[in-house]
């Protein structure tokens, strides 16, 4: 089994016997109400999803992630993992001091050791991380809506989120380990999407199990922008695929509970680096991964992996091209392998087909499968 | 002599973390990063099972997941 980021798989969630004690102290705390990317990221932290980290990150691991994409100990790690300050009063928490994390109901779920607070320049991690500063970017757009303090710190999980969607799909990387471990799988593919599947990503991904013993579909189903298709509409598209489509003994399909920074290049790294903690051994790279709208470069997504040896990496990257369906070879490609013009191609961009859908006509079958058609068509309706 | 392996060999780290530990052993008596290294790496090379341990799960967590993954229908 492939070692998780940093050699260890953490695990944040106290005891049973700690718990009450726990639960008791952080009723007297200050208390802070995560917003929904900080609750993904509280749940993710403590569940060893982004092992090596315990905690949302102190200046010296931000500030050496956003210059170099490293931790302060030199492991790669390209996103920043941060808490923003909420009040005045949070910004004067100094290292030692205990705080209480809670939901946006004001259930506490953590206690943070605080390593101390830190004022960041939201500009420059934009720059830094997004590779934009513009307003109408959505990763530009959530650091514009925080406070550019931050605090660091070391979490202890009481609780986790409550969670009442997908529950039958929520698995943390332990439980995708030992599943991959029983069912005999060396080699997993993981298919990082916020998207429904349609031809191209399917040929992507039936490509990769070809070379693996099986796929992990790791749908994304934290905070995404609004207009990105609702995860629920996008888990049908998914099961209906799935029954219709693969071998269901090579198949996981489980939900990835991360919200969405659409942080192109550098959210592939961290999607990597997660997927490896899940126990997966590759993962599937298409054409802009994790980018919006034309931020980033076609193929930056994969060549920023070039700016690290693959054993700091581990996780190997399948990097693909756009794939299509050619009427004369008369079967899905990419241009890597398909010797004919564009014309032969069928291929529609997601503005063609939100186009298509609102006026209640389907894609073809070679662009997408008819019954994940009819799913999203009933649901723009 | 000429066809005999060399007594040390180089190791490659990332510059940052070079630059760190060049911070961390200031007055703590060790001359260098290499000499640093070397001890850490001893050190640990003396419990050969530390990372495979930390990875394991006891028998009680692993049946728990079993049972867990079988309850949801993945097993």
């Amino acid at each position: 089994m492939i070692h998780p980021h940093g050699g260890k798989l953490v695990n944040l969630v106290v005891s049973s016997e700690e718990r009450d004690q726990l639960a008791r102290e952080a009723d007297l705390l200050p208390k802070l109400h995560l917003n929904q990317r900080e609750l993904a990221d509280l749940e993710m932290i403590s569940t060893g999803a982004m092992s090596p980290l315990e905690g949302f990150m102190a200046e010296s691991d931000y500030r050496s992630v956003v210059d170099s994409m490293r931790l302060g100990n030199g492991l790669v790690w390209s996103i920043p993992v941060v808490l923003s300050a909420k009040t005045e009063d949070h910004r004067k928490l100094k290292g030692g001091d205990r705080l209480a994390l809670a939901d946006d109901e004001g259930r506490v779920l953590a206690v943070l050791e605080v390593a101390g607070c830190y004022q960041v320049d939201h500009d420059y991690e934009a720059q830094m991380v997004l590779r934009t500063t513009d307003e109408a970017h959505p990763g530009v757009q959530y650091l514009r809506s925080v406070s550019p303090w931050y605090i660091g710190g070391t979490i202890h999980l009481i609780r986790r989120p409550e969670h009442t969607d997908f529950l039958r799909y929520r698995l943390d990387p332990k439980e995708t380990r030992v599943l991959f471990a029983e069912k005999g799988w060396r080699r997993i593919a993981a298919f990082q999407t916020r998207n429904p599947i349609h031809r191209a990503h399917e040929y992507l991904q039936k490509c990769a199990l070809e070379v693996c013993d099986g796929l992990l579909i790791h749908p994304l189903v934290g905070e995404t922008k609004s207009d990105d298709i609702p995860a629920d509409v996008r888990m049908r598209c998914y099961e209906e695929l799935i029954e219709g489509y693969y071998p269901r003994d090579r198949v996981v399909l489980s939900v990835f509970p991360a919200a969405m920074r659409y942080a192109g290049p550098r959210e592939a790294i961290f999607h990597a680096l997660v997927r490896k903690n899940y126990g997966c051994t590759h993962l599937i790279v298409g054409r802009d991964h994790a980018g919006v709208g034309n931020y980033y470069g076609t193929y930056d997504a994969h060549a920023i992996f070039g700016e690290f040896e693959p054993q700091e990496i581990d996780i190997t990257p399948l990097f693909f091209d756009h794939a299509f369906f050619c009427r004369v070879c008369g079967n899905m490609a990419t241009k890597k392998t398909c010797p004919h013009g564009k014309d032969d191609h069928v291929m529609l961009s997601g503005t063609k087909v939100r186009e298509m859908l609102a006026k209640g006509e389907l894609p073809p079958s070679e662009f997408t499968r008819p019954e994940v058609a009819k799913i999203l068509s009933d649901a723009g309706r | 002599m000429a066809n005999e392996p060399a007594s040390m060999v180089t190791l490659k780290i990332p510059r940052p973390l070079y630059e760190r530990l060049r911070q961390l052993i200031i007055g703590t008596g060790f001359r260098s990063v290499t000499e640093f290294a070397t001890y850490v790496l001893r050190d640990l090379a003396s419990q050969p099972q530390t990372r495979q341990d930390t990875d394991r799960m006891t028998e009680a967590e692993l049946e728990q997941a079993r049972q867990r993954l079988r309850e949801l229908g993945y097993l």
